[in-house]
C-alpha cells in the first residue's frame, strides 16, 4: 500500500525544549492513523508540522512525494494544504462570520465564484452532517460539538485528499464524542480521504484507527493495529491505556 | 548577594535583547504587510468592513470629544484673550488649535483607545484559538486577510475621523463663544476664515495619515505575536495601546517640527 505521508527523522524544538526526536513514519494512503500518547507529547505539533503551520528543524515531510519540510515559500505549501482539510482541537471557526460562510470560506479562499456550485456544495455538506438547521447561525451560538461538526464540514468541503483531526473530542461529552467518531466513520466512506487523528482517548478512538501511533518524550514507543496495541505487553502503552499513575509515563 | 546581582543583569540583558528583537520583527512585520497591500488584488469588503468599525463606528464618540474639546477651547480661550482685549480671536484660536494639533492627536488617542485594543484583542484571540492557523490551513496569507485590510482601513479612516473631530469641535467652540460668552457670530467665522490658511489643513491631514499608519501597524502586530491564553491578550492588549499611544506623541513633536519648517 502507498503511504499518502512519509516522515522522516524529523526534529522539532521550541528553545531548549525538545519535541520530536527523531521521528519516522508512514500514513497509508486511504486509511485512518491515529498518533496517541500523553498531553505535551508533540500530537499537535506533528499536526502542524504536517499541514506547513510550523516547519522541523531535521527531517522530512513528504506528502504525495512532495516536502513540505523543505519547501521554503508559504506559495509552495499553499499547493499541497489545498489538498489538505484540518479539523481544530478547538474547531478554530471564524466568529464574525455564519457556519455557512465557515463552511463555504475554503472554497472562495480557492478563488471558486460560481455562487450557486458554493450552495450546491455547502448544503450538500452541511446536510450530510446535519448541520442544515445551523447554517445561518453564528459559530458563538452553538454548542461545542455542533461546532466541531461545522469545522469538519469546513475541513470536507473542498473534498480533500487527507484530513487532519487535532483531538477530535476533546472537551465533549461521551454521547456527542461518540457522534463525533461516527461522523469521522461516516465522512470517511463517504469522501475516502486518507486520515490523521491526534487524541489521547483510548479505547474509544480505536474505533476509526485502521493503524494506532503512540509518541512519547518526542520518539515512536509504540504502533500497530488497535488489535496489536490492546495486547501490547509494552509497560507504557499498557500504563497509557489503562490510565496509570505509575509507570514509564511520568507526569510533567 | 552576588547571585542575586547576576540575576538582575542577565534579566536586563533578557529584556533589553528582547525588546531590540521585537522592534526588529515588527519591523519585519510592516514589510511584509506593506508587501500584502501592494500585491493586488486586496478584499473591498474587507476593507469596507474595517473603514465601517474603525472610523463609521468611532463617529460618536468623536464627534462628543470634538464638541467638548472645541467648547473648553472656547472657555479657556476668551478667558485668556479677554484679559489682552484679543477676545475677538478666540475664534481663529480654537479653529488652529484643533486643526494643528488637538484634532489630530485626540482623534489618534481616541481611536487606538477604541479600535486598537479591539483590534489587537480580535487579532490576538484569532491566534490563540488557532483561527490564524485555520487561514494558512487554507492556503490563505493571515498578513494579506487581517493585517493589510486594517492598515489601508486605518490610514483612510484617521484623516476622515480628524476632520469630523474638527468641524464639531469648531462648531462647539462657536456654540459656547456666541452663545454663553456672548461673541459675535460673524467675527467668529470671518476671523477664522482669515486666519486658516491650507497648509494648516494640510498639515494636520499629513499628521492624522501618520498616526493612522502607527496606530494599524501596532494594533495589528501586538495581536498577531501575542502570547498564550487570555494573560497573553491582556498583555498584548494593554502593551497595544500604551506604545501606540506614546508613539503618536513622540512622532507627534517630530512631525510638528518638520511640517512647520517645510510649511511656513
Amino acid at each position: 500500500m502507498t503511504a499518502a505521508i512519509k516522515i522522516r527523522d524529523l526534529h522539532k524544538s521550541f528553545g531548549s525544549q525538545v519535541v520530536l526526536d527523531g521521528i519516522s513514519l508512514e500514513i497509508p494512503t486511504g486509511k485512518i492513523t491515529t498518533i496517541v500518547g500523553p498531553s505535551g507529547v508533540g500530537k499537535s505539533v506533528l499536526l502542524k508540522l504536517i499541514a506547513g503551520i510550523l516547519t522541523p528543524e531535521i527531517g522530512d515531510i513528504l506528502i504525495f512525494g512532495e516536502n513540505m519540510a523543505k519547501m521554503q515559500s508559504e506559495k509552495e505549501k499553499n499547493s499541497i494544504r489545498q489538498r489538505l482539510g484540518i479539523l481544530f482541537q478547538g474547531a478554530a471557526l471564524f466568529d464574525s462570520i455564519s457556519v455557512y460562510d465557515n463552511i463555504a470560506f475554503p472554497l472562495k479562499a480557492r478563488g471558486m465564484k460560481d455562487r450557486f456550485e458554493i450552495h450546491d456544495r455547502v448544503t450538500s455538506v452541511a446536510d450530510s452532517l446535519s448541520l442544515t438547521r445551523y447554517l445561518f447561525n453564528l459559530p458563538q451560538e452553538l454548542s461545542l460539538g455542533i461546532r466541531k461538526r461545522v469545522g469538519l464540514a469546513r475541513a470536507l468541503i473542498s473534498e480533500p485528499d487527507i484530513v487532519l483531526f487535532d483531538e477530535p473530542n476533546t472537551g465533549l461529552d461521551p454521547v456527542v464524542g461518540q457522534e463525533v467518531y461516527d461522523l469521522i466513520k461516516f465522512s470517511k466512506d463517504r469522501w475516502g480521504f486518507t486520515g490523521v487523528v491526534i487524541s489521547h482517548e483510548l479505547p474509544e478512538v480505536f474505533q476509526v484507527s485502521d493503524t494506532v501511533v503512540m509518541l512519547l518524550s518526542g520518539k515512536i514507543r509504540a504502533s500497530g493495529s488497535p488489535e496489536e496495541f490492546m495486547r501490547s505487553e509494552d509497560a507504557a502503552v499498557i500504563q497509557f491505556m489503562e490510565g496509570r499513575k505509575d509507570g514509564p509515563i511520568q507526569i510533567q | 548577594m552576588i547571585a542575586v546581582t547576576v540575576r538582575s543583569i542577565e534579566r536586563l540583558g533578557y529584556n533589553i535583547i528582547e525588546a531590540i528583537a521585537s522592534w526588529g520583527r515588527s519591523w519585519i512585520f510592516l514589510f511584509k504587510t506593506l508587501r500584502a497591500v501592494l500585491s493586488l488584488p486586496i478584499s473591498i469588503g474587507l476593507v469596507f468592513r474595517q473603514v465601517l468599525e474603525i472610523g463609521f463606528n468611532s463617529l460618536l464618540v468623536i464627534s462628543l470629544i470634538g464638541a467638548f474639546t472645541g467648547a473648553v477651547l472656547a472657555v479657556q480661550g476668551e478667558y485668556t484673550l479677554s484679559k489682552f482685549g484679543a477676545d475677538a480671536w478666540t475664534g481663529p484660536m480654537i479653529a488652529l488649535s484643533l486643526i494643528r494639533e488637538l484634532a489630530p492627536v485626540l482623534t489618534a488617542l481616541m481611536v487606538i483607545g477604541r479600535s486598537g485594543s479591539a483590534i489587537t484583542a480580535e487579532i490576538g484571540i484569532m491566534k490563540i484559538t488557532e483561527q490564524i492557523d485555520a487561514l494558512r490551513s487554507m492556503a490563505i496569507d493571515p498578513i494579506k486577510y487581517l493585517m493589510a485590510p486594517r492598515l489601508i482601513a486605518g490610514v483612510i479612516c484617521m484623516p476622515l475621523l480628524m476632520a469630523v473631530f474638527t468641524l464639531v469641535g469648531i462648531g462647539g467652540g462657536y456654540f459656547v463663544g456666541t452663545v454663553l460668552l456672548n461673541l459675535n457670530p460673524g467675527a467668529f467665522i470671518q476671523q477664522i476664515r482669515a486666519a486658516v490658511d491650507m497648509v494648516d489643513i494640510n498639515s494636520g491631514l499629513i499628521k492624522s495619515t501618520v498616526f493612522g499608519f502607527i496606530f494599524s501597524w501596532v494594533s495589528c502586530y501586538k495581536g498577531y505575536t501575542c502570547g498564550f491564553g487570555a494573560v497573553g491578550v491582556n498583555k498584548a492588549t494593554t502593551q497595544s495601546v500604551v506604545i501606540a499611544s506614546v508613539s503618536v506623541l513622540v512622532v507627534d513633536y517630530f512631525l510638528t517640527s518638520i511640517l512647520t519648517k517645510l510649511f511656513y
